[in-house]
């Protein structure tokens, strides 16, 4: 697998995170090094082994159908850079 | 039955998919805490991890998972004893965590059918691809201001369940059956309320088309649709749309539209396509789900009598037609009164009431079964003393709309205004003397032939008793006077 400096772009646009053009094609050669370490796991046999889904010993925790949690729409607004009567202020999101 | 679009070049055929997404009934979120109710103020019902504060981690919310498997029980579908979250990536301003937990390759439920209830008690089978738990992300209110956007992160979090059908309705009008059937279910489970105009139900509309025969046509995707009647419109709308395009030489993209329903016709949105490259990929902060078949034996027993059953037993049980057991079994609560109506007595007059002169006069006066002024034990009563002979059936009509108005019960009314039937056979034989007596032409006309005219005298005894003879004494007392 190789990421050419469009996908580059591309997934870079999608994660929302600015990238300098000069920069797009030496952020290619990083990630296809990346990519070429992880391929060498595939040379490992992993026939007959349980895929594994975490590193602990332990399952997913559950919890019962209980209100316990929220009440306090002036604390969670708070954390916005804007609000207005309980609301988050954002700029205006045309569809 | 399905739908054919007659086009320039011959019959196509409609092909269409839904995605239904249903709100979990449950008191909280999927992950979090905070109340999962409709309508509170805003972001009053936000916790920490619902606004996607850093540190926050999630925790499911058990009665998810069990209303997840039981709605996939109902729907006659493979339980997965092991699946797992996934992370949807997209960029939103109601999407605090940037990516909405979802489940994508390996769903909490698989393959299952369902059997829709179409036009003159036809059924079809419909596939069921899967079901899978997701979250449901805040809400934007878009005309509060006029520079900005105002976001409500009450739903944030909220637990979805995701029902894909498979691509096998082939009209509109099974589309709507579906819907409808999926909501019956899921009703009769308590697992979603089904409620559209609030959001609780909506659906995403897969449409293509095809010669009849040929391979699947390209589709396009109508997105969160709440209304059957909307679902209906747009189909046909965009099924015509695609056929034009492909006669006149084109060829349909694959894309999400927007169904208008102003205008009464879709259009692309098309500029936001980059935004579904969703990059899933299984959530770190969330272990696979995992129950054994003890955990969905103890929900299998839960179940309740589904819509199929309650159906298939009034028919076989209590002699209903196919279209009367259909129309009673779509709500429970419809089934559940009209259980309580006709036990202990003749099944089909119950149907009859119920269906004829309860969502008649329900229809009337716009109001639903649950504030019905008639409870099912007063109409159960009123049917009584129709079988009993005390009123008649033409009577007992007129009690019922009297009982709808006023809430009386039945036996009250008939004392009241002395509707009791007359059987007493000295009165009613001095009243067909009477007309006898007044109508001798009729009378020689009828020894002439004109067996029709017995219709005539039984008019006027009722007319003489207002309405309260008893039409089978009546009938027995005259024909032999009139014969002669």
């Amino acid at each position: 697998m190789s990421l050419d400096k469009a996908t580059v772009a591309k997934v870079a646009n999608l994660a929302r995170i600015k990238v300098e053009e000069k920069d797009l094609e030496p952020m290619a050669a990083e990630l296809n090094n990346i990519l070429g370490w992880i391929e060498q796991l595939g040379e490992v046999n992993t026939d007959d082994v349980e895929p594994m889904t975490s590193v602990a010993q332990m399952s997913l925790r559950w919890r019962a159908d209980e209100v316990t949690d929220g009440g306090y729409a002036e604390d969670v607004v708070a954390n916005g850079p804007n609000h207005e009567d309980g609301y988050f202020a954002v700029p205006k999101v045309i569809e | 039955m399905g739908m054919i679009i007659q086009g320039a070049t011959g019959d196509w055929e409609v092909v269409i998919g839904l995605e239904i997404h249903a709100q979990v009934t449950s008191k909280s979120k999927l992950f979090s805490g905070a109340s999962a109710a409709y309508g509170a103020e805003p972001n009053s019902q936000v916790s920490f991890v619902d606004a996607a504060m850093p540190g926050m981690l999630p925790v499911i919310n058990e009665m998810a998972v069990e209303q997840a498997v039981r709605t996939g029980l109902g729907l006659n579908a493979k339980i997965n004893e092991f699946s797992v979250f996934d992370r949807k990536n997209y960029f939103y301003a109601d999407l605090p965590q940037g990516y909405q937990i979802s489940q994508f390759l390996q769903p909490i439920v698989g393959e299952g059918k369902i059997i829709i209830d179409l036009k003159d008690g036809e059924t079809r089978e419909i596939g069921i691809t899967r079901l899978h738990l997701e979250q449901d992300a805040g809400k934007s209110l878009h005309d509060q201001h006029p520079s900005q956007t105002f976001v409500d992160l009450n739903r944030s979090g909220v637990p979805l369940m995701e029902i894909v059908s498979e691509p096998d309705m082939r009209s509109p009008e099974e589309a709507a059956a579906y819907v409808k059937k999926i909501r019956s279910i899921v009703r009769y489970l308590g697992t979603c309320d089904g409620n559209m105009d609030e959001g609780s139900m909506r659906a995403d509309v897969n449409v293509s088309v095809r010669k009849p025969g040929d391979e699947f046509g390209t589709r396009c995707e109508m997105k969160n649709i709440n209304s059957v009647r909307f679902m209906q419109q747009a189909i046909i709308y965009e099924a015509n749309r695609q056929v034009d395009i492909i006669e006149a030489g084109g060829t349909v993209d694959q894309e999400t539209r927007l169904y208008d329903p102003d205008k009464g016709e879709t259009r692309s949105l098309r500029s936001k396509e980059e935004a579904h490259d969703y990059r899933y990929f299984p959530d770190p902060d969330l272990l696979p789900l995992e129950f054994d078949g003890a955990f969905i034996a103890r929900i299998r027993e839960t179940l309740p009598e589904l819509p199929d059953d309650k159906k298939a037993r009034f028919i076989s049980e209590l002699g209903l037609s196919a279209y009367d057991a259909g129309v009673l079994v779509t709500e429970k609560e419809v089934a559940d009164y009209f259980e309580a109506v006709a036990e202990g007595r003749d099944a089909k007059l119950a149907a009859n009431w119920v269906i004829g002169e309860l969502f008649g006069n329900l229809n009337r006066t716009g109001k639903d079964l649950s504030d019905s002024p008639v409870a099912a034990k007063a109409l159960g009563e009123l049917i009584d003393l129709i079988k009993d002979g005390t009123i008649s059936n033409r009577i007992a009509k007129e009690v019922f709309e009297e009982m709808f108005d006023t809430g009386k019960a039945a036996g009250d009314i008939v004392e009241e205004k002395g509707l009791k039937q007359v059987s007493d056979t000295g009165a009613i034989e001095a009243a067909i003397d009477d007309v006898i007596a007044a109508n001798p032409d009729k009378v020689a006309e009828y020894r002439g032939g004109k067996d029709k005219l017995f219709g005539f005298f039984m008019g006027q005894v009722m007319k003489a008793t207002q309405g309260k003879a008893n039409p089978g004494v009546v009938t027995e007392i005259m024909r032999p006077k009139l014969d002669g």
